[in-house]
């Protein structure tokens, strides 16, 4: 239940609510009248996304391709994937043993569209519930968009033209005044739209409507957004009973990478990003992921630096009743030259420091391990810009300092720059004395101020404070790099100071 | 007689056990870094061993950034033009330190892609990152930033000591002032900032150190000294204007 327009209502009922007169959208008030003994929670959009985020997770056994359709939809493409589990029919019912094992109701759909599928799953068909026999047949009469005649093999027998066009114009998914429309025109089911013209129908009731219909009636295909990109390479281990022992855990990944591999060496590539997905029988999803510097084909690196990774959970694997199923997916690759392995240069000075930051990488994750990176811009904090050490943007071009020149820019950056107290002759004059941490600096010699104003051009009230950096020395021959946040007088009345740098 | 020690063998595999353990870095015939000043290069019988651990000492809290300075100059010089540095510090000294940036690692003529910066969460992170990092034979040299620790105790430096010697890969740690745990370190020095030689219109001129060698494993005499940066040339050189300089208290009265 939640609060809508001032009263509690009921946003969702479970089966036996629904079969004692609850519906969704009734007023809490109304529902306690017909029955006193209601239990109630309160509604929680959050931890529902999370769930359908979980859900799919564990539908990516199935599929590389799943896409959430929220707030209660999961869209499958298992283009290329149904041979695997003995065609459409036999994924359709192990997805659904699936998920009716995780005590789901569920509707499912197979259709050839996206759009088509989710209009069958969520308008046409009945639920499938806990405690039925499953079976593709079983599925069928459920009233499944697919077909188990013994000759079906491909969509184009799967195809159910009737079932979409007998279902009702709600599908379409248009606000409440066009169906109000819609069914004044004597316009029932979608059937009943798909035989007219379509450009009277656009005119009356707007584009969006008739391209609905199209990608609904299967006209038109609009592929998914699946949550992740689909990997490259992906290869698949199945298991009949479910396994648990580690050993046989790295045995199968040994012989999944090295399958891998080979596809790789195949297309000429190299794997950059490699994705373990631990499917357990329970429904629980377990996903590793590494990535390499430079791409590689080397089984024993993969495997080294899943073994890292393994070892750096923070919780161990924890198989429960066992993984049915462990997938390898390779999220990257690039072109990698036939004759970079094997050459007997593993040892090479670049190959070792690549190893080296690959495991820091994985040991530490990915953002721990970095590197300067170019970055256009004068604010300092942006020019001193550091990305993950993998990163392909290009280096900090290296300016030789100017002879004669002491260094203008200091070895170490706060981040966040630290607030000072200064005291300075005028207010905007340069800082004579300053206390950071509790120690108070007496300023010897300065230089400054070096003015750099906000990135105005960036921001859409032009706004932002120009700082005057000082670079200072104290008494003890310490050197810092000082600012002034915004201009006394004009921008502020009194700036604030801060340190940004520590000069050696 | 027989020396007893000699004579049975288990002692004198033992003793062969322990020199092979025992770091020899410090040795004769290894190569050295040098600092490019005769003076300073000279005490040192030609510069610090490479492939060996040195110490790096703020002489106050306050003057960690010039002990880091320091170690960057000695991992530079080991580097020379194009060898990797891996800058290794833990999130708690990053915290407190800043993170080190990249046009002024530029500006004192170290190429900031001859940089690879690592964080590690926690010591014992940082201190197994550094030793695979001296395992490492691509990398030149490390600078390790671990502030306070216990874990930096005599075995585990002694392990870093050996995984240097064994690899060539200069190490440096960076070690909180007035350190006194021991450690199988090839030398120890103490740095502090040095006021330097100011520019016209008194504006601070170059990176000036004054730096203290405290203990060296080769037997050289302990002595200090206040050196200044050439970040043209890379290399030490003398503050050659330090004779020029008025005393800190008649600059105190020049400023005010």
């Amino acid at each position: 239940m939640a609060r809508d327009k001032g009263a509690m209502r009921i946003m969702a009922v479970d089966e036996l609510a629904e079969a004692l007169g609850i519906a969704p959208g009734m007023a809490l008030a109304d529902a306690r009248a017909r029955l006193p003994d209601l239990q109630t929670t309160p509604y929680d959009p959050a931890s529902d996304a999370r769930w359908l985020e979980e859900l799919a997770d564990s539908c990516d056994r199935f599929t590389p391709s799943v896409a959430v359709d929220p707030p209660d939809g999961l869209t499958l493409d298992i283009t290329g994937c149904a041979h695997l589990w003995g065609g459409e029919a036999g994924l359709m019912s192990a997805l659904a043993a699936h998920l009716v094992q995780l005590g789901l109701t569920l509707r499912l759909a197979l259709a050839e569209t996206p759009d088509k599928a989710r209009a069958l799953a969520r308008y046409g068909g009945e639920m499938l519930r806990v405690g039925r026999k499953l079976s593709p047949r079983n599925l069928n009469e459920a009233g499944l968009g697919y077909q188990s005649q013994p000759r079906q093999t491909s969509l184009q027998d799967a195809r159910t033209p009737r079932d979409v066009m007998d279902l009702p114009i709600h599908a379409l998914g248009m606000p409440d005044e066009k169906i109000t429309a819609l069914r004044r025109a004597g316009l029932r089911t979608l059937g009943d739209l798909a035989v007219r013209p379509r450009a009277p129908l656009a005119a009356r009731f707007g584009k969006a409507m008739v391209a609905q219909l199209a990608r609904i009636l299967g006209e038109e295909d609009v592929r998914i957004t699946p949550r992740r990109v689909p990997p490259d390479i992906s290869v698949v281990h199945r298991f009949a009973d479910p396994i648990g022992h580690s050993d046989t855990i790295s045995a199968t990944l040994q012989s999944l990478a090295t399958a891998a591999v080979q596809q790789l060496a195949q297309r000429g590539k190299g794997g950059r990003a490699f994705a373990l997905m631990l499917f357990r029988s329970d429904g629980q999803v377990q996903r590793l992921s590494i990535g390499t510097g430079q791409a590689t084909r080397d089984p024993n690196l993969v495997l080294r630096l899943f073994q890292e990774r393994i070892e750096t959970l923070a919780d161990p694997l924890d198989p429960g009743f066992g993984y049915d199923l462990i997938r390898l997916d390779i999220a990257e690759t690039e072109p990698l030259e036939a004759d970079q392995l094997g050459l007997g240069e593993r040892d090479t000075p670049d190959r070792a420091l690549n190893l080296l930051t690959d495991r820091l990488s994985v040991r530490l994750e990915a953002g721990r391990v970095r590197r300067f990176a170019a970055a256009d811009s004068h604010i300092p904090e942006c020019a001193g810009f550091t990305v993950p050490a993998a990163h392909p943007l290009l280096p900090l071009a290296h300016h030789a300092p100017v002879s004669g020149e002491p260094p203008l820019r200091p070895l170490h950056l706060m981040d966040p720059p630290q607030i000072v107290q200064v005291i300075a002759e005028v207010p905007d004059g340069p800082p004579r004395r300053f206390r950071w941490r509790r120690q108070v600096h007496d300023i010897t010699a300065y230089e400054g101020p070096e003015r750099l104003s906000a990135e105005w051009w960036k921001r859409r009230d032009g706004a932002g404070l120009t700082r005057d950096y000082y670079r200072v020395e104290d008494h003890a021959g310490r050197r810092f790099w000082l600012f002034r946040h915004g201009l006394y007088g004009r921008e502020k009345d009194s700036p604030d100071w801060y340190l940004h740098g520590l000069f050696g | 007689m027989v020396n007893i020690v000699d004579s049975h063998p288990s002692l004198a595999g033992l003793k062969r056990q322990i020199a092979a353990l025992t770091p020899s870095a410090w040795a004769e015939g290894r190569s050295r870094v040098s600092f490019g000043l005769d003076p300073l290069d000279g005490r040192l019988e030609g510069g610090l061993a490479r492939g060996a651990v040195h110490e790096v000492l703020p002489r106050a809290e306050g003057d960690w950034a010039s002990a880091s300075a320091f170690a960057l100059i000695v991992a530079r010089r080991a580097a020379e033009n194009s060898g990797k540095i891996l800058w290794l510090s833990s999130d708690a000294q990053r915290r407190r330190y800043g993170t080190p940036y990249g046009p002024g690692l530029a500006e004192l003529g170290v190429d900031p892609d001859q940089i690879i910066l690592v964080y590690a969460p926690d010591d014992l992170a940082c201190l197994k990152a550094a030793a695979d990092s001296l395992a490492c034979t691509g990398l030149a040299a490390l600078i390790l930033d671990m502030g306070a620790t216990q874990r930096l105790d005599l075995t585990a430096s002694r392990r870093l000591a050996l995984a240097a010697e064994r690899s060539g890969v200069t190490a440096l740690l960076l070690r909180p002032p007035a350190s006194i745990l021991a450690s199988a370190a090839a030398s120890r020095w103490q740095v502090a900032a040095a006021p330097s030689a100011p520019l016209p219109g008194n504006a601070p001129g170059r990176l000036t150190l004054s730096i203290a060698l405290l203990r060296h494993r080769g037997g050289a005499t302990p002595f200090d000294m206040v050196v200044e940066w050439n970040n043209e040339y890379r290399r030490v050189c003398e503050p050659t204007l330090l004779r020029d300089l008025p005393a800190p208290h008649q600059r105190r009265q020049m400023v005010a």
